[in-house]
């Protein structure tokens, strides 16, 4: 009898004993991007612990499949994706290496964040390399558009809550506090954009569809010529035609690529050439998905004003 | 004996396989099958009634929004604590039509197939490599082949001959942090054996493969291989044990069925910053070298690689540093000999798409250690895109037989099919 209880006792003290202030463990939850995590930790709040592969500064098409990140997988509980494709070149070796089942494809713990979102570009004829870097199953920088993110939001809040029920009401009050938030955001960022409805963009790399047409900005032209194929000097000249002839105020670049060639485009047309954010921690500021619309919008407007 | 220990280990990897299997079942019983591959393109005769639907749609939406700028105007709005829906509705997706044709393609494996063109000048009467040659197609199809497996098989097609470089199913689903694999693979002795030669950084095998790892092809085995993660904080650290076939390419040769090869791995993998990382491996492998009764040649292996490549800038600046060490101890009845060889290699990214790099190596001969073959080498790679890659290497090999040959090695590499993962 004794020895049972001691055992018991023993088993309870060493439970309560586990290092954590909080009597649930933390959902262990792992995300390419770290938009992706920033939506999770406004879902998840305490009850999850997040961890982004990629930096908010990088090309989240060319990611190396780093063994550490094996390692990061191999104790999740729950992989958030940005799917269509955009992770092909490192996600699927370090899944299959993760050991961890429970995040494999088809797996309650794999979330694919763009079901449901809304997909531009996808291609309606035959797709070949001849374009340049695809991709078959659309545009994959789809989070640029606020009400994809309040999608993911709520994919995010429908997995968690499936993983751990315990927490339905938690995951329930963050998501609408998260959506109220997004809809007084929204009605900023719009009002703040309006006045530049249609104005016409050159970006960089083809990353901006969903944001643009959230916004009524209209993409002109990119600087690179072909999706992940890098300026060419004729495409350069036709790039620097279009600015001159549409009067294309502001060139769009995501922080990972080379400016030469685009303050190159930009003193010969007068055009601004902007650093544009596609992903949260792109700035030490961009702390989250908020300050993403806020520090790209703040920025675009404020060139345009300097225009004006 | 031995035929019952590999036996045994099989019969071990079936009894950790099967309960893992139950476990998974479980977990997976319920899951749908993963979203169709391809978008169905609607037939023509609806395209009308299409229109008309969203024709419709949008007049709803219209009426939607309409009604919505009264409840704003009135003051409603913000009252309400539900979230109001987007303002516009998704684009509904097309159905997948239900042929099918089309639907017994969901499950084909992804195929994708590798060129690799070597044109060489210069004059070596050693390695004579010929002018021009389609050195190697290879042909690749991977699949998961159900929630415990995958699938990789490597077909090797040479001008003449087809080869089985790697088949093999991989158990990615098994209990503690293990990863099976059975058929046939490059094994993991070191850095480069356990690569393709299309993923290399320069057209050639290093001499130290060549010499001591049994030739160009390197040293592929066909058996069990099971990899398990060893807890070491914050450093990735994997051991990997392998269970092979007693012969294998000029490596070994085991005259009775019972000769098995082994080969052990130990890699730790930590990252120094944010933009560096340093690799490190050590291998242990032996077998059968059937010269008399019971022969041995042991290999053993040590490994480093350091990368740097700061985030921001990744695609168009980075370096990366390897080298490799490798001895061969070959028991022979004529006088055993102890051969040492190694590489040291250095490659850096100009640009996006340009790398240059260099390499030393030297390596005994495994047969007579008193034999050693040296070689420098410089390097330009240009890739056109991320699917094709032009090379060029001038390489300078000094032979144990006395000849010094200069060479230029220019190398076109192309792929076609399924975007296979980044190398790393």
């Amino acid at each position: 009898m004794k020895p049972t209880r001691l055992v018991l006792a023993g088993l309870v003290f060493a439970l309560a004993g586990i290092p954590g202030t909080s009597a649930f463990a933390a959902l262990k939850v792992v995300t390419t991007l770290q938009d992706l995590a920033s939506l999770a930790d406004a879902v998840g709040g305490n009850r999850i612990e997040t961890f982004a592969l990629v930096k908010g500064y990088q090309d989240p098409h060319f990611v190396d499949a780093k063994p550490s990140f094996i390692l990061k997988l191999s104790h999740a509980d729950l992989l958030v994706a940005a799917g269509l494709e955009l992770e092909i070149g490192y996600l699927p070796p370090l899944l299959d290496q993760s050991r961890n089942g429970k995040i494999h494809l088809g797996s309650p713990g794999y979330l694919d964040a763009s079901t449901g979102c809304e997909i531009l570009n996808r291609p309606v004829q035959q797709v070949t390399r001849a374009m340049g870097d695809v991709h078959p199953y659309g545009n994959p920088h789809y989070w640029t558009d606020p009400e994809n993110g309040r999608v993911i939001a709520r994919s995010i809040a429908a997995k968690l809550t499936e993983l751990d029920p315990a927490g339905r009401e938690a995951y329930a009050a963050n998501l609408a506090a998260f959506e109220g938030r997004l809809t007084e955001k929204e009605k900023e960022w719009t009002a703040k954009m309006a006045p530049y409805n249609g104005a016409k963009i050159v970006t960089f790399h083809d990353s901006w569809p969903n944001f643009a047409r959230r916004f009524g900005l209209v993409i002109a032209g990119h600087v690179e010529p072909k999706p992940g194929i890098p300026p060419t000097p004729s495409h350069t000249l036709e790039i620097i035609n279009l600015i001159m002839t549409d009067k294309i105020p502001v060139i769009l670049v995501e922080p990972y690529f080379d400016l030469k060639t685009p303050k190159f485009i930009g003193e010969k047309t007068g055009a601004t050439v902007l650093n544009f954010y596609p992903s949260v921690g792109g700035l030490p500021e961009i702390k989250d998905y908020f300050a993403l619309f806020d520090s790209n919008i703040g920025a675009f407007v404020a060139a345009m004003k300097a225009k004006a | 004996m031995r035929l019952r220990v590999s036996c045994r280990a099989v019969a071990v990897l079936m009894a950790v396989g099967l309960p893992a299997a139950t476990v998974m079942a479980e977990e997976q019983g319920a899951q749908p099958a993963a979203a169709p591959a391809a978008q169905a393109v609607a037939p023509t005769s609806s395209t009308q009634e299409e229109i008309e639907a969203l024709r419709r749609e949008i007049e709803d939406l219209k009426n939607q929004i309409r009604a919505l700028r009264d409840q704003v105007g009135a003051g409603l709005a913000p009252a309400q604590p539900i979230a109001p829906p987007p303002p516009y509705a998704p684009i509904p997706s097309p159905a997948p039509a239900a042929v099918s044709s089309q639907t017994s393609n969901y499950f084909n494996p992804s195929v994708s197939v590798i060129g690799n063109y070597l044109g060489v000048g210069g004059s070596n009467g050693t390695e004579n490599l010929p002018s021009s040659s389609l050195r190697e197609s290879e042909v690749s199809f991977q699949a998961v082949v159900d929630p415990y497996a995958r699938a990789d098989f490597f077909l090797s097609f040479g001008e003449e001959g087809v080869g089985v470089e790697e088949g093999f199913v991989t158990f990615t689903s098994l209990p503690g942090g293990a990863l099976a694999k059975v058929g046939r693979m490059r094994t993991a002795f070191g850095k480069i054996n356990p690569l393709h030669l299309h993923v290399l950084p320069w057209p050639d095998e290093p001499l130290p493969i060549v010499n001591l790892l049994g030739g160009e092809e390197g040293w592929i085995g066909t058996g069990v291989s099971g990899a398990f993660l060893l807890p070491l904080g914050d450093v990735f650290s994997e051991a990997t044990v392998q269970v092979l076939r007693g012969d294998s390419g000029e490596l070994f040769a085991a005259p009775q069925r019972g000769d098995l090869a082994y080969n052990g791995h130990y890699r730790v993998f930590g990252d120094l910053s944010e933009a560096t990382n340093l690799e490190v491996g050590l291998s242990y492998g032996q077998g059968p070298n059937g010269l008399v009764q019971g022969s041995k040649t042991r290999l053993e292996g040590v490994d480093a690689t350091l990368r740097w490549k700061p985030l921001r800038t990744a695609t168009y600046r980075s370096a990366s540093f390897r080298g490799e060490f490798i001895r061969s101890r070959r028991e022979d009845p004529l006088g055993d000999q102890t051969a040492d060889g190694w590489f040291l290699s250095g490659e850096y990214q100009l640009a996006k798409r340009w790398f240059t790099g260099a390499r030393i190596e030297a390596a005994g001969h495994a047969d007579d250690a008193a034999q050693t073959d040296r070689g420098k080498a410089v390097l330009l790679t240009f890739w056109p895109s991320e699917f094709s890659q032009l090379r060029g290497e001038l390489r300078r090999r000094e032979y144990a037989d006395g000849e010094t040959a200069n060479e230029v090695l220019l190398q076109l590499q192309f792929a076609i099919g399924a975007h296979g993962a980044h190398p790393f």
